[in-house]
């Protein structure tokens, strides 16, 4: 079995919202997979339903090959769960919490000694081991809580939102962390709004308004990207903005330092003289080039552009 | 036995966050104590030394004699004698006195003839327990005395049973354990239950293999040793304090006290299941609480409540644990005598129970 997780229709309303909107899933075993996308686009309420919390109001789960929500008792004991907040107990300290977890996962007592040194040892944990996990750091806060996800060796870890409150350094780290326990097989489905988070990933799905907006490998994605993108540098960018703004094949704009990136559309003949020849006046020093596109470019294509063509349906 | 290991778990768990809960540990000690001191000596319906006036018409040597028999039986105390009837009103409106005693200018005559009264009592009737006072006071052999002709005869001998001196503190501290134990067990684990709501800790744990039983078993478990402590608290507090007999048998005490236990701990639970804050859990606590200490007969007799209200207090789990109490504490009944309430208490806790576990379940939704 080369599917760690298989969704079908996957939908969940809460009252009249609907925060996941039909989505198809299929994870691929001892990788890592990313949900990519904004606030609110349904990227927890999806993780709950995968690991039980939530029922779906309509559509097909499988995990680790059990039905869930009916089997999820099942699953919960292949399965490591980090949320999005931080839920250990800040009363206890780093070795209580860990050695707490050993026993609600049924670990014995030599498993559970010989797992919590092995933990405290691979995440760096030692030199606040007796201390309340109230009092850490977000990176530390972070490893502890990977470390407990992982005490039993889960087939699959859920990782909600795992960096949202963690330095770049550390970031960088906790993937380190990620890649090493894919390496010994397990799969991850980690959720993000990061985008060097996202290219990390092996395979990528950017969720949008409960849907998922593209999906794939994220250079594929980046090869298939629905636009042409253009990088502009000039002195005077408000300027070329409001020049651009007029193009009609221009379809959005985003600036990155002292660079604008145009997400030209496809059909576009020559978008490099179009785009040129309405800077001309504006901004003479301008330097156009068609460049590759960014996951960014990526990502605002998929969900900028899909929510101004539902707008021109509707 | 992987189920006992997580409630234990648990339970440790638990046990271990409250140690370090300085404020939450020192109340499990500090509230049985505080409320023992505050029922056991402010609580009195033995009133003493109420404060009197005198408004004396007659001043006479036996009107003298009757005020100070008034003042030896210690239970008014003259402060004031007033001139006239106006400036007893005053003195009681400004509640410098309680109890305005006038003799009649006549008293003397009036003492012989016996058809009009010779001594009028004006009670504070905004006051508790003064009325039943003056009562008492009406009946006074000293009144009696003075008044020759009536006979000192009394028409019915009253003695009152398993609390001969007829002590507050003795009615009162059996019936402050399942009072403190309500507050305590129904706040305390609400509390435990929807904090871990509140930090997301729940979340993270039910997503574990561990079932709902261990969970609850191992959250109540602490609570239902520190229930017994309290118990012993003031069982021991008020035995020496109040030298508060304990006529039963201890081993009834503690099992009556066990099932007390596990019903106010159940309706915790289920408050927990309902409340999303912390805050919302003390609330509904508290609501509980209310009729628990008014109708639960812990104060004031149930017999003189209306039927709605006596109706309520049977659904109250305090009601029958104050009658189990009392019976066991004072008047040495066992279990067994007091079987029908305890079986009251058991389909409280049952059904509490059920519902509690009904409605607490490993999902967010």
């Amino acid at each position: 079995m080369t599917v760690a997780i298989s969704a079908r229709g996957l939908t969940r309303r809460f009252g009249p919202v609907i925060a996941v909107n039909g989505i198809d899933l299929d994870v691929p075993r001892a990788q890592i997979y990313g949900f990519l996308g904004p606030n609110g686009s349904g990227k927890s309420t999806t993780i709950r339903m995968l690991c039980g919390l939530l029922v779906p109001s309509s559509g097909t789960v499988s995990v680790l090959g059990y039905d869930v929500p009916r089997e999820a008792e099942t699953v919960r004991r292949k399965l490591g769960y980090m949320t999005q907040r931080f839920s250990l107990w800040d009363d206890l300290t780093v070795t209580e919490n860990l050695e707490f977890m050993c026993r609600i996962y049924g670990l014995d007592a030599m498993t559970r000694r010989a797992r919590l040194e092995e933990r405290i040892r691979d995440y760096d944990l030692a030199s606040f081991a007796g201390q309340r996990a109230g009092t850490l750091s977000g990176g530390q806060r972070q490893r502890l809580a990977l470390a407990a996800a992982t005490l039993h060796n889960p087939e699959l870890l859920l990782l909600d939102e795992p960096t949202s409150a963690v330095d770049p350094q550390n970031r960088r780290d906790f993937w380190e962390n990620l890649f090493a326990l894919v390496a010994r097989g397990t799969t991850i489905l980690v959720s993000t709004h990061y985008m060097d988070e996202a290219e990390r990933c092996h395979r990528l799905a950017i969720l949008d308004l409960g849907s998922i907006a593209a999906e794939g490998e994220p250079k594929q994605l980046a090869r298939d990207i629905d636009a042409t993108v253009i990088e502009i540098e000039c002195a005077d960018l408000t300027a070329a903005r409001h020049a651009l703004a007029t193009v009609p094949a221009v379809r959005s704009m985003a600036q990155l330092g002292k660079r604008l990136h145009v997400l030209v559309h496809r059909d576009a003949v020559d978008p490099e003289r179009e785009l040129g020849a309405a800077l001309a006046g504006h901004c003479a020093d301008a330097r156009i080039e068609r460049v590759g596109a960014t996951l960014e470019d990526v990502f605002v294509a998929a969900t900028q552009l899909r929510r101004l063509s539902m707008e021109r349906a509707a | 036995m992987i189920w006992f290991d997580r409630m234990f778990a648990i339970a440790a768990k638990e046990a271990r966050q409250l140690r370090r809960d300085r404020v939450t540990f020192g109340m499990i000690i500090g509230v049985p104590v505080l409320q023992m001191l505050l029922f056991g000596y402010a609580i009195n319906f033995d009133v003493r030394d109420v404060d009197a006036a005198v408004l004396d018409q007659s001043r006479s040597s036996l009107s003298r004699q009757l005020v100070g028999d008034l003042q030896a039986t210690q239970v008014l105390h003259v402060v004031r004698e007033a001139g006239s009837e106006q400036e007893l009103r005053e003195l009681m409106q400004r509640g410098d006195a309680r109890v305005g005693i006038v003799i009649a200018a006549s008293i003397e005559r009036r003492l012989f003839e016996g058809d009009r009264p010779a001594v009028q009592l004006l009670v504070d009737g905004s006051q508790p327990s003064l009325e039943n006072l003056a009562q008492g006071l009406g009946s006074m052999p000293v009144l009696q005395r003075a008044g020759a002709r009536t006979s000192g005869a009394r028409r019915f001998e009253i003695r009152t049973e398993y609390n001969p001196a007829r002590r507050t503190a003795v009615q009162i501290v059996p019936a402050l354990i399942g009072t403190i134990l309500t507050m305590t067990m129904v706040i305390f684990t609400s509390g435990a239950v929807v904090r871990e709501r509140e930090r997301g800790n729940l979340e993270l744990l039910i997503t574990t293999p561990v079932t709902r039983g261990e969970l609850l078993a191992g959250k109540l478990l602490p609570y239902v040793v520190i229930g017994l402590i309290q118990t012993t608290l003031i069982l021991a507090v008020g035995r020496i304090l109040f030298g508060v007999p304990m006529v039963g048998s201890l081993v009834d005490l503690y099992l009556g006290a066990l099932v007390f236990i596990a019903a106010a701990l159940a309706l915790g639970l289920f408050i927990s299941t309902i409340a999303q804050t912390q805050f919302q859990a003390f609330q509904m606590a508290f609501v509980t609480m209310l009729p628990s200490i008014l109708l639960s007969g812990f104060m004031f007799p149930f017999e003189g409540m209306p039927a709605a209200a006596q109706a309520l207090a049977q659904v109250l789990p305090l009601t029958h644990f104050n009658e189990i109490i009392r019976g066991i504490t004072l008047r040495g009944a066992t279990l067994a005598d007091m079987h029908v309430p305890l079986l009251k208490l058991v389909i409280f806790l049952a059904v509490m129970f059920s519902l509690a576990a009904v409605r607490f379940r490993k999902r967010l939704d």
